[in-house]
This record gives C-alpha cells, sequence and structure tokens, in this order.
C-alpha cells in the first residue's frame, strides 16, 4: 500500500500534552479521560481502593462506565462511555496471550454494559505510556480523528479530511501510514509503533457495529485488525463521530510492566512458550488451524448450528473441516496478534479474490475466519462453500459488522424465508435460500449503504422477531421460539439444546449469551460430569468467575485451555486445567508483587461480577426475566425439528421425563419436551443465582456484596431498591 | 552461504576455554550461563558443544516482532533495539543454542565471530561455510510467497 496523506495536512482542532509516566508493577495509576465534544483530556489518578476492589481491565471499565452515567443513560445520550481498559498483566511479551484490551460501554443492543475483549497493539500501546485505561465520552460535532502520541506526550483533535476512506482495511491503512513516526515516516519500526481504533460504515446504519483494533504486520507490510465484536461498541463509537483513535508508542520491551520479578515472569513464560510448541500440534493445532480446528468436532458431536441452530450436523460438515481451512490460510509462520503470543492463532488468507461488493474482483487479506465466523456465516446459513464465508468475513471486518451477530441473524432471516415470512417483495429482491452466501452478501452491502433491505436486517433479531410478527403477521410465538438472543444480544455459535449448563452459560450472563464466559457442553453433555442442579450451579459459578479474570487483567482465555500439560488429565478437576491456574496466580504475583491464591483469583472476579449485574439492577433490567433463553436454544421449536433427532427426544421422554412417547403425536410430544425442558432451565436458574449469591429474582444480596467486598454505598443503594 | 561455527566435539577436552572466551568478549565477564557457546560434560572425557548452526531458522520464522535476521553472510543476528524479550525464539530453539539470562531483557546466541576458535587449544572449533537448504530458506520463501514479491532481503 502507498501513503495516501500525512497527519501534517489534518486541520488539527485541540492539543493537549501531558507528562509519560512509567509502569510500576502493571500498573500506571492513572487514567485518560476525553471529552470529544469539548475536545479536552484530563487525568485521572487511580485510588488505591479502586485498584483492590476491582484489580483492572473490565473491572477499572466498569466503574469508570458507572461513574460517567447515570441510570437514565441511554446508548446514544453524550455521556454514555467507551472505555477501554487493559489490567496489571497486560502488554507482557513472555506469557502467551498478554494483549488484550478490555472495552465496555453501554450497548445499544442491550441497554445494560457490554465487554468485549480484543487482541491488536492499541491495549498494550496505550498502556505504556502510563495509563491504565482510556475513557471515551460526549459527542463530536465533526467527523474527529483522536491522536494519542505516548512518544511525545499529548493527545489532539483532528477534523477527519476529506477522502478518507471509510471501510477498515483502507481506513486502518491509510491512517497507520499518516500517523507513522508522527507524520508519515515509511519505516517499518514506526509502522509498527501506531494501532488504529476504528468502526466502519455498517455501524452508522445497525446496532450490531464493531471495533476493529488494529496491527501492523511488518511481514505483509499491511494492517491486520482484531475485533471487539459484541455489543455494538463500534455503533456507539461512530454515534460520537469518532473516526478513529490513533495510538502510538515505542520501546515495547521484556519488563515495560515494571515487574517485581521480572525472572519469574520470563520463566513463566518460557514454561508455557515450550508447553506449547511441543504439544500444540498434537492437541488443538492452534498454530495452525486457530479456532477453525474446531469445526469437524462440533459437528460430530452434534453441536455445529445448522440452519438457525436448528441442528447441530449435517452431511456436508466436513466440507469446512479444519484441514479445509489449514490449506487457505497463508503465510505458514506465526501470526500472533500480540508480541510473545506463541499460541499464534490469528490466521488469515492472503490473496483472496473477491466476488461482490465494491471490492469485487480485488485480491486482499481475509483476517480469519475464526471458528464463531466460518460457523455463524458458514454451517449455519448452510453455506458450505468456503470462499463465501471468507467473502462474509471479510465484508463484516471492513464494514465494521459482528460476523457472530450477522450470523446469527442471517440464520434468523433465512429460516424466516423458508417459513414464508419473508418474500422477495419483502427483502427488496434478495434470495435468502439456505445456502444462498451471495444473499447475505447483499444484505451486508445494503447495510454499509444505509439503504434497501440491509438496513432493517441489521437491527438484529430482538427487532425483526417483533417486527415480523406485527407488521407480516408472522407467529408471534414462533418468532420468538427462533430469534437467538438474550436481553438483544444474538447468540454466539454453539448449540445449546442438549446442554442444560450451556443453555446456563449462555443466558445467566449478565451481558447477553457469549462463548466468554461458560462452556460446558463437553463437561455436561458429553461426559456428564455435572449430573445434578447443584454441580451445574457450582460450574455456572466457577467458570464464569475464572474466565471474567482474565479480562481484569489483560489476558487472553485461549492459551488456558486450548493448549494443556501433556499429564493435565491426570490431576483432578482437570477441567479447571490446575497447573495452568497456578501459572497466572503466579505471573499475577511476578508482576504486581501482590499475595494472591486460587479463591483469591475467584473473589477479584466476583467482586467485578456482582457489581456488573448491579449495573445492570442500576439501569432497569438484570431480572430474572430476562435471562430466559427462546426456546430454540432449549430444544426443538418445530415438528421437522423433532423428528430429525425423533429417537433421542423419544428416549429423554421415556427415561428422564417417565412419559411413554409411544401413540403420541409429534405436536404433543414436542409439547411435553418443552414443559420439561422450561421446568429444569427453571430449576437451574434458582440453583444457579444461590450460588452466586443473589436473591430468586436475580439480585445481589447486601450480604453477599460485604462477604466479597462491594459493599460500596452506591452498589447497596441500587440492590436495596430491588430486596 | 551460510557462515556457521563447525564443532567437532571428538577434540574438546572440556577446557572451557571457549566458553570463557565467548562470555568475556560478549558479557565483559567470565559466566559459562552468559556465553553463546556451551560446554556440556556427558561423562568419561566426553562432550558436547551446542552452539547455533545458523540454518534451521526457526528463530527467523517465530520472532513476532522480525528482531531475528540474516546477515549477508548467512548468519542470524538478533537486533536488541527491535526485540521485545518475548523469548519464543529460546522455546522453538532444537539444540538449546539460542539463550537468555534471567531478568536481562533479550536472549543472545552465537553469531559465528571466531572468537573461541582463536581460544580452543584443540582444534575442535573453525569457521566454516555451508549452502542454503531448505530449512534456511523457509522464512523468506514464505513471506515472499504471501506479499507476492522478492524484498525480504538478507539472503546471501
Amino acid at each position: 500500500m502507498s501513503r495516501a496523506f500525512d497527519m501534517k495536512d489534518f486541520r488539527l482542532l485541540s492539543e493537549t500534552r501531558f507528562e509519560k509516566k512509567p509502569i510500576h508493577r502493571g500498573y500506571a495509576m492513572r487514567t485518560m479521560h476525553l471529552d470529544v465534544g469539548a475536545r479536552t483530556m484530563r487525568e485521572k489518578p487511580v485510588s488505591e481502593e479502586m485498584k483492590a476492589r476491582f484489580t483492572g481491565g473490565k473491572g477499572f471499565g466498569l466503574r469508570l462506565l458507572w461513574d460517567g452515567t447515570k441510570p437514565e443513560t441511554r446508548w446514544d445520550d453524550p455521556e454514555n462511555e467507551i472505555v477501554v481498559a487493559m489490567g496489571p498483566v497486560c502488554g507482557n511479551t513472555n506469557y502467551p496471550g498478554s494483549g488484550k484490551s478490555l472495552v465496555v460501554s453501554l450497548s445499544p443492543m442491550t441497554g445494560v454494559p457490554i465487554d468485549s475483549n480484543v487482541g491488536g497493539y492499541f491495549g498494550p500501546y496505550l498502556k505504556f505510556g502510563g495509563w491504565d485505561a482510556l475513557e471515551l465520552q460526549g459527542k463530536a460535532d465533526v467527523e474527529t480523528i483522536v491522536f494519542i502520541d505516548n512518544v511525545e506526550g499529548f493527545v489532539r483533535f483532528y477534523e477527519s479530511p476529506a477522502g478518507l476512506q471509510e471501510d477498515t482495511h483502507l481506513l486502518a491503512d491509510e491512517l497507520t501510514r499518516a500517523f507513522a513516526g508522527s507524520g508519515a515516516s515509511d519505516d517499518p519500526t514506526e509502522l509498527q509503533a501506531i494501532s488504529v481504533i476504528s468502526a466502519g460504515r455498517g455501524a452508522d446504519h445497525s446496532p450490531m457495529g464493531v471495533l476493529n483494533f488494529s496491527l501492523y504486520d511488518r511481514r505483509r507490510d499491511g494492517i491486520r485488525v482484531k475485533q471487539a465484536g459484541r455489543g455494538g461498541i463500534g455503533t456507539v463509537l461512530r454515534n460520537k463521530k469518532i473516526r478513529a483513535v490513533v495510538v502510538r508508542y515505542k520501546g515495547v520491551g521484556q519488563n515495560s510492566n515494571d515487574a517485581a520479578d521480572p525472572a519469574a515472569v520470563q520463566r513463566l513464560g518460557l514454561k508455557l512458550h515450550r508447553e506449547i510448541v511441543q504439544n500444540d500440534d498434537k492437541q488443538c493445532k492452534m498454530r495452525r488451524q486457530g479456532t477453525a480446528h474446531l469445526m469437524e468436532v462440533m459437528n460430530d458431536y452434534d453441536l455445529l448450528p445448522t440452519k438457525n441452530h436448528k441442528y447441530g450436523q449435517d452431511p456436508r460438515g466436513p466440507e469446512l473441516a479444519s484441514w479445509v481451512w489449514e490449506k487457505l490460510f497463508s503465510q505458514h509462520l506465526p501470526d500472533g496478534c500480540w508480541f510473545g503470543c506463541t499460541m499464534a492463532c490469528a490466521h488469515a488468507v492472503d490473496g483472496f479474490e473477491l466476488q461482490t461488493g465494491p471490492y469485487k474482483g480485488q485480491k486482499v487479506c481475509v483476517d480469519g475466519p475464526e471458528y464463531e465466523t466460518a460457523a455463524g456465516v458458514g454451517s449455519n446459513l448452510y453455506v458450505y462453500e468456503p470462499e463465501g464465508i471468507l467473502e462474509l468475513n471479510f465484508y463484516c471486518d471492513t464494514y465494521g459488522i459482528d460476523t457472530i451477530s450477522f450470523g446469527t441473524m442471517t440464520g434468523f432471516l433465512m429460516e424466516c424465508w423458508e417459513l414464508g415470512v419473508l418474500t422477495p417483495e419483502r427483502t427488496d429482491g434478495i434470495d435468502l435460500s439456505w445456502g444462498n452466501w451471495k444473499g447475505a452478501a447483499q444484505i451486508l452491502h445494503d447495510l454499509a449503504d444505509g439503504k434497501r433491505f440491509g438496513v432493517l436486517a441489521g437491527k438484529g433479531v430482538k427487532f425483526l422477531s417483533e417486527y415480523f410478527a406485527s407488521e407480516y403477521g408472522a407467529d408471534a410465538r414462533l418468532m420468538k421460539d427462533i430469534a437467538l438472543h438474550g436481553k438483544g444480544l444474538e447468540q454466539s455459535e454453539y448449540i445449546s439444546k442438549e446442554s442444560l449448563a450451556q443453555q446456563g452459560g449462555y443466558y445467566l450472563t449478565n451481558k447477553g449469551p457469549q462463548h466468554d464466559e461458560a462452556w460446558l457442553i463437553f463437561m455436561d453433555m458429553v461426559n456428564n460430569k455435572l449430573p445434578t442442579f447443584e454441580a451445574k450451579a457450582e460450574a455456572l459459578h466457577y467458570f464464569p468467575m475464572f474466565r471474567t479474570w482474565f479480562g481484569l487483567q489483560g489476558l487472553c482465555k485461549l492459551p488456558w485451555n486450548d493448549v494443556e500439560p501433556a499429564d493435565n488429565a491426570k490431576w483432578p478437576e482437570s477441567n479447571k486445567v490446575p497447573e495452568h491456574v497456578h501459572n497466572y496466580i503466579a505471573l499475577y504475583k511476578a508482576i504486581t508483587g501482590n499475595d494472591l491464591d486460587w479463591d483469591g483469583l475467584i473473589r477479584q472476579s466476583e467482586r467485578v461480577y456482582n457489581f456488573q449485574r448491579a449495573f445492570n439492577v442500576r439501569q432497569g433490567h438484570g431480572r430474572r426475566e430476562e435471562d430466559y433463553p427462546p426456546y430454540r436454544a432449549m430444544g426443538p421449536v418445530l415438528e421437522d425439528e423433532y423428528l430429525a433427532r425423533e429417537e433421542r427426544y423419544d428416549k429423554q421422554m421415556l427415561e428422564k421425563i417417565g412419559v411413554d412417547p409411544a401413540g403420541k403425536s409429534v405436536a404433543e410430544r414436542i409439547r411435553i419436551t418443552r414443559e420439561y425442558r422450561q421446568k429444569q432451565y427453571d430449576s437451574l436458574i434458582d440453583a444457579v443465582f444461590k450460588r452466586r449469591g443473589w436473591t430468586p429474582q436475580g439480585t445481589p444480596t447486601p450480604e453477599h456484596l460485604k462477604e466479597i467486598g462491594m459493599d460500596l454505598p452506591e452498589v447497596l443503594e441500587v440492590v436495596r431498591k430491588r430486596l | 552461504m551460510i557462515k556457521y561455527l563447525k564443532m567437532d566435539a571428538s577434540k574438546c577436552v572440556g577446557c572451557m576455554s571457549c566458553v570463557s572466551a565467548c562470555s568475556q568478549a560478549y558479557a565483559k565477564e567470565d559466566n559459562p550461563a552468559k556465553a553463546r557457546i556451551q560446554v556440556l560434560g556427558l561423562g568419561s572425557g566426553r562432550f558436547q558443544l551446542v552452539a547455533c548452526d545458523q540454518e534451521c531458522r526457526r528463530c527467523v520464522a517465530e520472532c513476532p516482532v522480525q528482531a531475528i535476521s540474516v546477515n549477508k553472510q548467512g548468519v542470524v543476528t538478533i537486533d536488541k533495539r527491535l526485540c521485545v524479550g518475548c523469548l519464543a525464539c529460546v522455546a522453538v530453539c532444537p539444540t538449546g543454542a539460542m539463550r537468555y539470562y534471567p531478568a536481562e531483557p533479550t536472549p543472545f546466541k552465537c553469531v559465528a565471530c571466531g572468537v573461541c576458535v582463536k581460544a580452543c587449544p584443540t582444534g575442535a572449533l573453525e569457521i566454516a561455510e555451508k549452502e542454503d537448504s531448505d530449512a534456511s530458506r523457509f522464512p523468506f520463501e514464505a513471506i515472499e510467497a504471501v506479499r507476492g514479491r522478492d524484498d525480504t532481503g538478507g539472503q546471501s
């Protein structure tokens, strides 16, 4: 790529200078607040109390968001914030998976805080200028570019220049080159010192807009992007009229965190590097296939979403197997999203020729696909052509649209097409037959252009299911049953029907159904290790808390269990990967110098998790009735759906429900199954809420908040109103 | 061509002269843990010599910041200004020739300078040359394939 702009030509709107501050034991002890409306920057100190209670990352993000907003704040109010927060472990280069930042905001999809974790260089570069978090608040009156120069020590607001590209793969590239070296340097080291947050055109017209975090790939001399994908934070960025946030930092080193024990950080990192290098080929093959290694496994176990999660398997499943992707991924060299991550799962397909849209005929680099994308816009749409998946992956990324929400939403639309709810008249002529990825691509192009059916489709399945019932006379209950969302957020891409624990993993969550908190399908359904409600509840306490901890620290969860010590299976509770948990505890201690044990780790998360629940309550949500799945996520909705797994469902009816299915109509058997499963889910909620220290309505009790050290007056005030 | 340190362990008597000379030259102290060549005792007066063969290039492929490159003589070198100290190179090195010292920011390795050759009293060491191989070419060919142009540089 060649350079089209030089930052020096941009119109400067304001500048604030700051003192760079070295990190001490993982913390800067200050945060940066930017008001994009007033174009001002101010520093906020981080108190010891905030550090002790909220730890960092997502904890800091939620604390700042709470303080910056009010109970009546909506996602598009100026006071809504986007907070990017890193955590004490973030940015170390030794331990694989240490480059994550957490982004929080009031979500346009759910109305409650969303938190989304993301790789790329932005978080660590922001941190090493001396910042534990960045708050973006206010609304700009002109298209704005924010530039944080952590080398020179200033923040500048620029007016976005005319002619700047809007699609991410071009925009991030143009801005990286314009800002390199604080003014259009061609030096690769300067290019690598830039990272850009941007949204896309899609976010201008849909609540499912992502934030793209860029990294400059020296080998490709090009831009790669990683997504803070869930919950529509890109839509918030565009609503604030921010075109991009650019950060610059140089000089990342082995001990940029000023660890208490840098040699221990090296030792722990090297141990895991070696484990990955030795075991990955025999285990998950993340280094060669990334998360796409899951495709055939999920299809084999009837868990790969197929036709809007109606089925979990198809004979065509193997057409999207890991070995197909491995062949397509180019550059067989490690592709990580942060320095020192030897798991290096961020694969890409280079030189891919597009078949549709504004870049038709061009050869591009497609970041991915990862599992969720391959499943969401692949099998879930009955698309088994890898080139269709790559095309949708590319355009979702460059338009800034969440591939998961888009996949689940399009699956819903295609099922509505099959059911006759949608017709060519209602889709502006787009054919949404199963497998027609070009129809899906057309929705995406229209969505980016803000025209035709794409605008309606992009509103997401919660809106669409209600709209189709009220406007098109579709069966309201059926629409509700097959619209896969919780709280307004589309479900991610695993079939949860046969695992009650996973239904809880998806829907007993603060932010909506994602795969970040708990993945219990194998433990529950395949290995039957969670036979009782109490066992399920314990897992639905432990795993969400444990996994929340990654987000407090700036860590990626993949190196936790996508590689395991060779002898992991012989240890008790092997599904917790105990040796890795001990690594994390030692890593936290080595960097921060603070003491920690396994219970203390869970306690750090419990505080933040309960604070987030109380935050939902403050915003008028966080009620039990918001934590139920649509029935498609729990069991068979339609007759052909039941009949496709008739033997399984009949057997369950006889053995688990104690009703003989013989002689009963399919409709009756569906009803009996449904009643049983819904009752089971109700019992699950009771057990989980109890284990989490919440009332049966889902409100954290004051006693529990006191016990975990989250009995702040403002939190108690909120929960007491609900008791 | 690849310039490298050719080692004949059968001539080694374990005197550690090479190790001392190397660590003095690069770390300004006589410390075997900081030497770019290692002499490992195997018992019965036999020794194993460990130093980079300059050919496998796995560290070049692995380095996330491209701080490890190959110079005009075919020698693998680390640019300390670019290195972020992640130690991924140490993990992928199949012979243990890529080393680090606790709490020091960057790893180190043999660059076939010949200091140890001069110090060796038995002629066990020499600086030699060998042809490029599939392994030595791999990282560069992989990049060329993706970039679609030949500007990866550094190859002799």
